[in-house]
């Protein structure tokens, strides 16, 4: 069932009006059943609909003939979807060589990013790698120094994995005040896909580790050569060297033919292009790991190696970009994720974090990978404070921006995985805002 | 004990479409590394059962054979990476600060500026030392950057970003020695090279922690009440900020309209 038909006011105001708007995630059911039959009887179709496709009339694509197969070899959206796209912010950065893109959140249902729509980050431009020509070499301190074509890669055994791939940076613009009114670029550096590739373990054992190795160095073939250190055991632990995504070769944008897969760690560990794997007894301080992705604090020291991708969630729908229609009754959507593992727990508040309902998980709930929540959801039409708020399956519990400039101040730029507080006014527009 | 790359020459000599495959758990490296009598052993087996290209024989070896192994060359050509803290890696060369002037006026100024102030958004790479308490720090080579052979590093695997690891070790050590002269770290008279490099001691090297904290917030998930209503203030708001791409619609250039 669709959201906008929740707004017809005649059968909502039939129901009952519980003291507690948030409806509790089990009282849904009987609603929708309720919605349905009223419906039904004779709810009016949408406004928004051209008269001549409604009933009693036929449409004009029901009295026609279409285009037939392989009119388009491969697929696209619906023309109508065409404003469902990634977007920059051309502020925030020099040219979009070294940049970022952004996911369109608002838009976008179920837990897995569509290839197309999956956020970029490049750091020279995204290059054009030959997959014929392309090797995998791995060496350092190994037995049996390595190279790999992409033919030979393909026949190690295969694994699948649902795993999100979260910049760190995602929410940064946010750590000094609200700034950017959308869901997009407040929380779109973040996307999930079905990984198809080689566990990196299976290629580490095929070369022979030296006992006196502790660290893996990863470079991708782009023209920043990017690079970064990771700590042995976690490459042996759940790394995948992958070349599909969701069922096809990856894309360009995202590490054609080859990338790494670190799971639950920030996402530029997890290099694109990937073109080499060194063994080592330390880390290499690359620049990228010193002067980037290191976390200042208030007393003039930097954090260095925080890899790790702490729970967050945030509400998707309403969102900036996605309006309330008008009172009534409505289903609070978001989507929730843990590096640490799975999402154990969400809860919604509709009074900026005073009180907080328990928000239905939905199947699968995977580690590290985006879960959705929702939560029913009854509007008055009066201003409220949304908020969602995440515990992980180590306990871990979701902080708010204040508790984090408590430890962090505001100079950190990575790693804000804060609530996200919507504030939706009388007319249904919702703002981004930070609360006290 | 035979090493694996024997192993290969000698015996695996199949039609690729015949080679063997492993099952999904073959043992670790770690029980291989002390296994020599074990694979030994395998390998007799092996030899005696080659003709039926059995699959479970080479699950035993835990050695997929596949790819070719890298020669020192072909290693030498990608090994590009220096170690940041003590410059592990660096090549053979040298260059200094006025041959670095040189180098940078051609290829770096048009970005970050004549003095490594930075042009528009690019990257500045000098100043700001002893700002990292301000409430506006400025993060530059200078004041911010641990280990100056991670500066070679980068120059050479990552810059100049129209073309980058184009430049010769000397002239990337030049450069490093200019950009290092140019935050007062080194004098006018400094030579980098790979004994020099290592040796000279950036202002923030000693402000990192490299163990992550977190977590460093303790949260409570509180249901009811978890806050007095009155206290509840929007503190700061995006509405009307203009900082905001659109949403909809073509990319949004935000050029004035």
């Amino acid at each position: 069932m669709r959201s906008e038909f929740w707004r017809d006011t005649p059968v909502v105001s039939k129901l009952a009006r519980p003291r507690n708007p948030l409806l509790g995630r089990r009282s849904f059911l009987g609603l929708s059943a309720a919605l349905t039959g009223g419906l039904a009887l004779g709810a009016k179709p949408g406004r928004t609909e051209t008269p001549i496709a409604s009933p009693p009339a036929d449409a004009p694509w029901s009295q026609s003939i279409g285009p037939g197969v392989v009119d388009r070899p491969y697929g696209r959206p619906a023309d109508t979807e065409a404003g469902v796209i990634r977007r920059n912010v051309p502020w925030l950065t020099a040219g979009t060589e070294s940049s970022i893109s952004f996911s369109p959140l608002q838009d976008l249902h179920g837990i897995i990013t569509p290839n197309g729509l999956f956020f970029e980050r490049y750091h020279a431009g995204r290059p054009g790698v030959d997959p014929d020509r392309h090797r995998l070499m791995i060496h350092g301190l190994v037995e049996r120094p390595l190279l790999l074509t992409m033919k030979d890669i393909v026949r190690f055994p295969s694994v699948s994995r649902i795993h999100f791939i979260e910049c760190p940076a995602n929410g940064g613009m946010e750590w000094r005040a609200a700034q950017l009114n959308s869901l997009q670029f407040n929380h779109g550096m973040i996307g999930c896909a079905e990984w198809t590739g080689v566990k990196l373990s299976t290629l580490l054992e095929e070369v022979g580790v030296k006992k006196q190795a502790r660290w893996v160095m990863v470079e991708g073939a782009d023209g920043a050569h990017m690079n970064r250190s990771l700590p042995l055991d976690k490459c042996l632990d759940d790394c995948l060297v992958v070349y599909a995504q969701n069922g096809e070769a990856l894309r360009p944008e995202q590490g054609y033919p080859l990338r790494l897969v670190v799971p639950g760690w920030e996402g530029n560990v997890s290099i694109k292009w990937l073109r080499r794997i060194k063994l080592g007894d330390r880390p290499w301080y690359s620049r990228e790991e010193t002067s980037k992705y290191t976390d200042l604090m208030p007393d003039g020291t930097s954090r260095g190696f925080t890899w790790l991708i702490d729970a967050k969630s945030v509400i998707t729908f309403p969102c900036p970009e996605k309006p309330l229609g008008g009172p009534g009754l409505y289903e609070i959507r978001g989507l929730a994720w843990s590096g640490n593992g799975k999402v154990t727990q969400v809860d919604v508040s509709a009074d900026g974090g005073v009180n907080w309902q328990r928000a239905q998980l939905h199947d699968p709930v995977l580690s590290k990978a985006l879960t959705r929540f929702t939560l029913p959801w009854r509007w008055d039409g009066k201003p409220a404070l949304l908020e969602s708020r995440v515990i992980d399956e180590t306990g871990y519990v979701q902080p708010t921006i204040t508790q984090l400039r408590k430890q962090r101040g505001s100079n950190s730029v990575y790693h804000n995985n804060s609530i996200q507080t919507w504030q939706v006014k009388p007319d249904g527009s919702v703002f981004d805002v930070q609360l006290s | 004990m035979f090493s694996f790359r024997r192993l290969d020459s000698v015996t695996l000599r199949w039609p690729r479409e015949a080679r063997p495959s492993k099952g999904a758990r073959g043992p670790s490296f770690e029980a291989r590394r002390k296994g020599g009598e074990h694979l030994r052993m395998t390998l007799w087996v092996w030899l005696g059962l080659m003709a039926s290209t059995s699959i479970a024989i080479a699950a035993e070896l835990g050695h997929f054979g596949y790819g070719k192994s890298a020669s020192p060359a072909e290693i030498a050509g990608w090994d590009i990476d220096v170690r940041g803290d003590d410059g592990a890696g660096l090549p053979a060369g040298k260059g200094s600060v006025n041959q670095g002037a040189e180098v940078y006026a051609d290829q770096c100024a048009v970005c970050h500026g004549a003095f490594g102030e930075g042009e528009g958004r690019f990257p500045k790479l000098v100043g700001g030392i002893g700002t990292l308490k301000h409430d506006r720090p400025e993060l530059t080579v200078g004041s911010y950057w641990p280990f100056a052979p991670t500066l070679w590093d980068y120059i050479n695997r990552a810059m100049p970003m129209p073309a980058p690891h184009t430049l010769s070790a000397d002239d990337v050590y030049a450069l490093t020695a200019y950009i290092l002269h140019l935050n007062d770290i080194v004098s006018s008279d400094f030579v980098a090279d790979r004994d020099s490099l290592p040796k000279v001691k950036m202002p923030n090297r000693d402000s990192f922690v490299w163990i992550d904290p977190r977590p460093d917030t303790m949260a409570k998930p509180c249901m009811t009440a978890c806050a007095e209503p009155n206290d509840v203030k929007i503190m700061s708001t995006a509405e009307g900020r203009n900082l905001t791409p659109r949403t909809t619609g073509p990319l949004d250039t935000m050029q004035p309209k």
